[in-house]
């Protein structure tokens, strides 16, 4: 994945801030909430959302199945349809096409549509890199990229800016990239509008080439599909003479009717809309209408790794509907940077780790940055079992095992770390399955009650730092059984 | 009939009033209680951390200890939620690695007879009036792993709706976790802490003297998060009031 976020700290540190940032908590809880209750209306419209999830679902562990098959299916029929097809193993290589491409045109600017790929393998910065200008034309994404900023929410990438923040960013940035802002802008979200509408427009009736992602292509066609709001996104995809499409190689579904599911489960799952202001669908190139050359590169980047994983490759069937962040009160209080990805929230913090590996501090930080609460599992539409990946990754990081990195079987190491809390549940498992030990422990506990500290020293500290920790009972529960009811130990 | 009670660790060490009023209460209802002195842990902390190999043994264990009883009843939704949604998981893991189903077969006998005390009440009982008395003023949270993990529902609240002189007011934001998770409130203290204290505020905002909930681990955080805030409320655990009785009140 992209080297922009490498180095954070682990997800725990890196969320204190925006714990303590009582602003950015204010807004990240009204936007969370506010979607989410819109989200649960949009949904319970539906009398057979339970069956479209199922369906959503099924269609997408079925072309996991048989990906192999679906992708050269893909690429004979974009072929066939005017367009050229390019495989990506991993960022750099996708990078490096796509810089070609647009050096073959001669060109030294792009318009982006929104795209999390793209963000993903840091395209922008590695176009920059080779004096190649990419404008975001989202406006969110316009907003995080005026702001030098990253994205903090996979749907709202600006989620965590207020207005008076997009103002100074548009007054003193937009000049800098083009047409400048109109004197005087103030807050109001209509001028806020219009001054980003006028400086994008530029850029649309200039460019010569477009730069897109896809939420789904479909194989039996070859046909490219892109959902939006703002209809930046089809400027890009009909104006200019050269389009690029950066997609994921699980983005693919078999054929066109299964679009009649997701096109009813992700508006409603993101945005709470009945279906998205804008579908536009594209297959290879057509004369007089659209761009003149059309290709398509297909990213790997550890998808086909994740693939190998019984467990994890669920993850693969996410349509980036964001629902999980916006249900998760853990993002919710955490923000979108602490989890060092551009995919944050639950679905980032089981797909990072896999993309990526469990290596780094923050990746093997995220599949703890959850309660288990199951709220994202409720909500996903198409109902990956994220707890589960979650946990499934903790035992990846804690014991190690068989995995598959960069298409090879590999033995992982446990992650540094982790010797002392393994060492307590040995011993705990030892005491449990020992129930003569557990209560030994428990009249070595009752019996210096009076000892007891409500606040603890070392790793406790963490829990009673906020927290009185319960009196520790006269006694246990099984001496009083024995007493009142006889029991006798070791008796089943 | 004759269940089989499985407190959980917790419980056993730290609650040892919620053993005694289940076994109080499923005795008024007519039930054979008993406390199998071998039982220990579920192994949930173990499984949740990712130390799905250390939790084995203590799986194996409870099929032992609980494979005898017509049905086994535990006051503590998550336990349950172990035992009903995650030991056959673990079963599966371990034909998957190649070790054979008898991990499987062992639990058969155990994974569809462990019922939380809510469901036990309303499901197998058959009741939801079960002659409480409990006179005060109370919100509910529902527990994560109990509400969706075993999808207890509105079972707990028409148990609650059903105790005289209890006044049951309805928790703003109920389904949002309250932050314990297990080793998460030591692994993201801060986030935890954080999302226990909105917990408490919102169960504050209702006026309840007593914030309910079927999970002593939850109401181990909360009540530690409000004896924190000097909060004028109290954590009780649902098997508490629902045996309290006029003429043996509970406090």
């Amino acid at each position: 994945m992209s080297g922009t976020f490498v180095g954070m700290p682990a997800f725990p540190e890196a969320a204190s801030r925006a714990v303590r940032d009582a602003t950015l908590r204010g807004n990240l809880r009204h936007a969370t909430h506010t979607i989410r209750a819109k989200r649960a209306q949009a949904v319970a419209e539906l009398s057979d959302w339970a069956a479209l999830r199922t369906a959503g679902m099924r269609i997408k562990e079925h072309t996991l199945r048989h990906l192999d098959r679906y992708l050269v299916q893909l690429e004979e029929s974009v072929t066939a349809a005017g367009g050229t097809v390019h495989w990506a193993l991993d960022a750099e290589e996708a990078n490096r096409i796509v810089t070609r491409l647009v050096q073959e045109t001669g060109e030294s600017e792009v318009v982006k549509v929104k795209s999390m790929a793209t963000q993903e393998i840091g395209l922008n910065e590695a176009l920059a890199a080779e004096g190649i200008r990419a404008y975001e034309t989202d406006l969110a994404e316009l907003i995080v990229q005026l702001g030098k900023d990253r994205p903090s929410h996979i749907l709202v990438p600006a989620i965590h800016r207020n207005r008076g923040e997009i103002r100074d960013i548009f007054r003193t940035e937009m000049g800098r990239w083009g047409r400048p802002a109109p004197e005087g802008l103030t807050d109001a979200p209509a001028e806020l509008a219009e001054a980003a509408r006028r400086h994008l427009r530029e850029k649309f009736l200039r460019a010569k080439v477009g730069i897109s992602g896809a939420n789904f292509m479909v194989a039996e066609t070859g046909t490219l599909v892109v959902v939006e709001s703002e209809g930046n996104g089809r400027m890009c995809l009909t104006l200019p003479q050269t389009l690029i499409s950066v997609v994921g190689i699980e983005k693919v579904v078999p054929a066109w009717r299964d679009l009649e599911v997701f096109l009813q489960t992700l508006p409603r799952s993101a945005t709470a809309e009945r279906m998205n202001p804008y579908t536009s669908m594209w297959t290879g190139t057509t004369d007089g209408d659209g761009p003149r050359t059309f290709h398509l590169v297909l990213l790997d980047n550890g998808r086909t790794d994740t693939l190998a994983d019984r467990v994890g490759r669920q993850a693969l069937r996410c349509i980036r509907c964001s629902a999980c962040l916006n249900v998760c009160p853990v993002y919710e209080r955490a923000g979108g940077h602490a989890y060092g990805s551009v995919y944050p929230g639950p679905i980032g913090a089981i797909l990072s780790p896999q993309l990526r590996g469990t290596a780094s501090a923050i990746d093997a930080s995220l599949p703890y940055a959850s309660s288990l609460c199951g709220a994202c599992y409720d909500v996903c539409p198409v109902a990956i079992d994220i707890p589960e990946v979650l946990v499934h990754l903790r035992e990846r990081v804690v014991e190690g095992g068989p995995a598959v990195r960069e298409g090879n079987r590999v033995v992982l190491k446990p992650a540094k770390g982790h010797a002392a809390e393994r060492a307590a549940m040995r011993a705990a498992r030892w005491a449990f399955t020992r129930p003569g030990a557990l209560r030994a422990g428990q009249r070595l506990a009752s019996g210096t009650r009076r000892l007891h500290p409500r606040t603890l020293p070392g790793p406790g500290r963490a829990w009673s730092g906020t927290r009185d920790l319960p009196a520790v009972p006269v006694e246990p529960f099984r001496d009083w059984w024995q007493r009142t009811h006889g029991g006798k130990e070791g008796t089943g | 009939m004759r269940v089989g009670l499985f407190l959980t660790c917790v419980n056993d060490t730290l609650y040892p009033d919620t053993g005694r009023a289940v076994v109080k209460l499923l005795t008024r209802l007519g039930v054979e209680v008993d406390f199998p002195m071998t039982q220990t842990c579920c192994g949930q902390a173990h499984y949740n951390t990712g130390y799905r190999h250390q939790a084995e043994p203590l799986a194996w264990h409870f099929s032992d200890v609980f494979g005898a009883y017509e049905a086994i009843v535990t006051p503590s939704g998550s336990c349950g939620a172990m035992v009903r949604e995650l030991y056959p998981r673990m079963g599966e893991r371990a034909a998957a690695e190649g070790r054979g189903d008898a991990l499987t077969r062992a639990l058969a006998p155990v994974v569809p007879k462990t019922f939380e005390l809510t469901e036990f009440l309303v499901d197998v009982l058959g009741v939801t009036d079960v002659g409480a008395c409990y006179p005060h003023k109370v919100t509910y949270h529902p527990t994560c792993h109990g509400l969706r993990g075993l999808g207890l529902a509105d079972r707990p609240r028409r148990l609650l709706q059903a105790v005289r002189g209890l006044e049951l007011v309805e928790l703003p934001g109920a389904e949002e976790c309250c932050g314990f998770g297990g080793t998460f409130a030591l692994k993201n203290a801060e986030l935890s802490a954080a999302m226990g204290a909105d917990k408490v505020r919102s169960a504050e905002s209702t006026g309840a003297d007593v914030l309910c909930a079927a999970d002593n681990s939850c109401l181990m955080h909360l009540g530690g998060t409000m004896s924190r805030l000097q909060s004028d409320m109290r954590p009780v655990h649902i098997a508490e009031i629902l045996a309290s009785a006029e003429e043996d009140p509970a406090v």
